[in-house]
């Protein structure tokens, strides 16, 4: 427990968690308006409410990989890991420290995140709007919301394995904006990009399409997509655990 | 046992180099022992492998007979003085200090004590970014004091100190050793561990070549500057 109050301590001491944390919450509700308002009057033949709602996330999730990667990537950068590793010199329980203050930051921000996209964009969406226990809604709404937790561990497991924050953020996030173009939709490569950890939570968000369609039908369900990404993140925290155990620091 | 520091036949490898071979000696408490060496004889690689940073690719360090990872709020038994182990720019001293405190379960009270100690309590609330090397440095000696560990190790304290922080940090060292401490100070100013050190450790291009007090390794030369010199270039022949 004292590794993880020292954790805590570290995260709510630097300016990047308040930034990246506030930084989601807005990317979300604004994108939530924009993209309610925008289907509130076009006319489309397979009109989703939940696309709305979720489509903002792909990009609102971006600020909280960021304060997941700068979590570990700032000591890193400046040093700071040493004092760390000295400090608490078990590899496993530093790592499980950091991975426990994290979510204690990422929990209520991703649920606020996806709280804030689904209202804005349903309030947006005026007549054409649902409530959040309309049918699918609450599926979604949970989904989303372990969806942007998951990837954020994901991110931490890179960033420790990378050991560098500009390098964790400059694979991630090119990675999760040509994601949220739809990367797990193209026909001909969309048999191995569907599996990527960004596309993993795109059944589940209403963002991958009409599966009954077999034009974006994808070959997993919704909850097993989720199972998918969780194994993305134990893999990405696994390998960061074994390398931060191997490696001179 | 507690304090006292033993490096059993301690190796490190980086590819074909070794740059500690086969290290065997025991630090004890009491006095300052200066461990000397040219840059990249191997005195801040040795440190890290002390305190489980870098892997030994042979040998152990103990300290009080354990392993460093093995130690429990180790912070509490080896203070440390790391070269580029530095806080984060955007955090201020206190709060660096403060999950330092935090990570071994010392009081908080501890951080404003050494705060102080090192003078430092004016600009324990600004960002670290905003500070001199000389304060840089005094931060690190505070940190390395929080657990009032019995054994402290500083690698190249003086870098960055002006006059008054080298003589601050030459009594303190004293005070720490006199005080039942076990102190070893990394430093390649022979002038200034000339006035410092009891004991040495001279390391050249990894080996041990002396282990010796002070005035028993000066003794032939008349001073510490020529009998090190001569001891390094003896070896480079």
């Amino acid at each position: 427990m004292s590794a993880v109050r020292a954790e805590l301590v570290k995260l709510r001491t630097v300016r990047s968690t308040p930034i990246t944390l506030a930084l989601a919450f807005c990317l979300s509700a604004g994108l939530g308006v924009l993209l309610g308002s925008a289907f509130r009057s076009t006319e489309t033949a397979n009109f989703d409410p939940l696309f709305a709602a979720f489509y903002g996330v792909t990009l609102a999730q971006i600020p909280l990989v960021a304060f997941a990667v700068l979590a570990i990537g700032n000591e890193y950068r400046s040093g700071t890991i040493r004092a760390s590793l000295a400090a608490v010199p078990r590899r496993g329980r530093f790592l499980a420290a950091k991975i426990a203050a994290v979510l204690v930051y990422l929990v209520p921000a991703a649920a606020v995140t996806v709280a804030a996209a689904f209202l804005s964009a349903q309030a947006a969406l005026g007549a054409r709007g649902v409530g959040p226990g309309d049918a699918g809604a609450p599926e979604a709404l949970v989904g989303a919301w372990i969806h942007l937790v998951l990837i954020g561990l994901f991110a931490l497991g890179f960033a420790v394995l990378v050991r560098s924050p500009v390098v964790a953020l400059g694979v991630l996030l090119p990675f999760l904006l040509l994601g949220s173009q739809g990367l797990g939709n193209v026909p001909v490569v969309r048999r191995v990009t569907q599996y990527l950890p960004d596309q993993l939570g795109w059944v589940i968000m209403h963002l991958a399409g009409d599966q009954d369609d077999p034009r974006w039908a994808r070959d997993y369900g919704p909850w097993t997509g989720l199972a998918l990404l969780a194994l993305w993140a134990v893999a990405a925290l696994g390998a960061g655990y074994a390398a931060l155990r191997r490696r001179d620091s | 046992m507690r304090g006292v520091l033993e490096l059993r036949n301690l190796s490190k490898r980086y590819g074909r180099t070794l740059a500690v071979d086969d290290v065997s000696c025991t630090v004890r408490p009491g006095r300052v022992t200066g461990f000397l060496g040219l840059n990249g004889a191997g005195k801040s690689t040795t440190i890290r492998m002390i305190l489980g940073l870098d892997r030994p690719s042979g040998g152990v360090a103990l300290v009080g007979g354990a392993h460093y990872r093995e130690l429990e709020n180790p912070l509490r038994h080896v203070g440390a003085l790391l070269e580029g182990s530095a806080a984060h720019g955007g955090r201020s001293a206190y709060h660096h200090l403060l999950w330092l405190a935090r990570s071994n379960r010392i009081p908080t009270a501890r951080v404003r004590d050494v705060l102080r100690q090192v003078d430092l309590d004016d600009a324990g609330r600004r960002p670290v970014r905003g500070f001199s090397l000389g304060m840089t440095q005094r931060l690190g000696i505070a940190a390395a004091l929080l657990g009032d560990p019995p054994v402290l190790l500083f690698d190249e304290p003086t870098n960055g100190l002006d006059p008054a922080g080298i003589r601050w940090l030459r009594d303190a060292l004293k005070g720490f050793a006199a005080e039942g401490r076990t102190v070893l100070v990394s430093s390649h100013l022979m002038s200034e561990m000339a006035l410092t050190a009891d004991h040495l450790l001279v390391l050249v291009g990894g080996r041990l070549l002396a282990d010796t007090p002070l005035p028993e390794f000066v003794a032939a030369h008349g001073c510490l500057e020529d009998a090190f010199l001569e001891l390094v270039s003896g070896a480079g022949r």
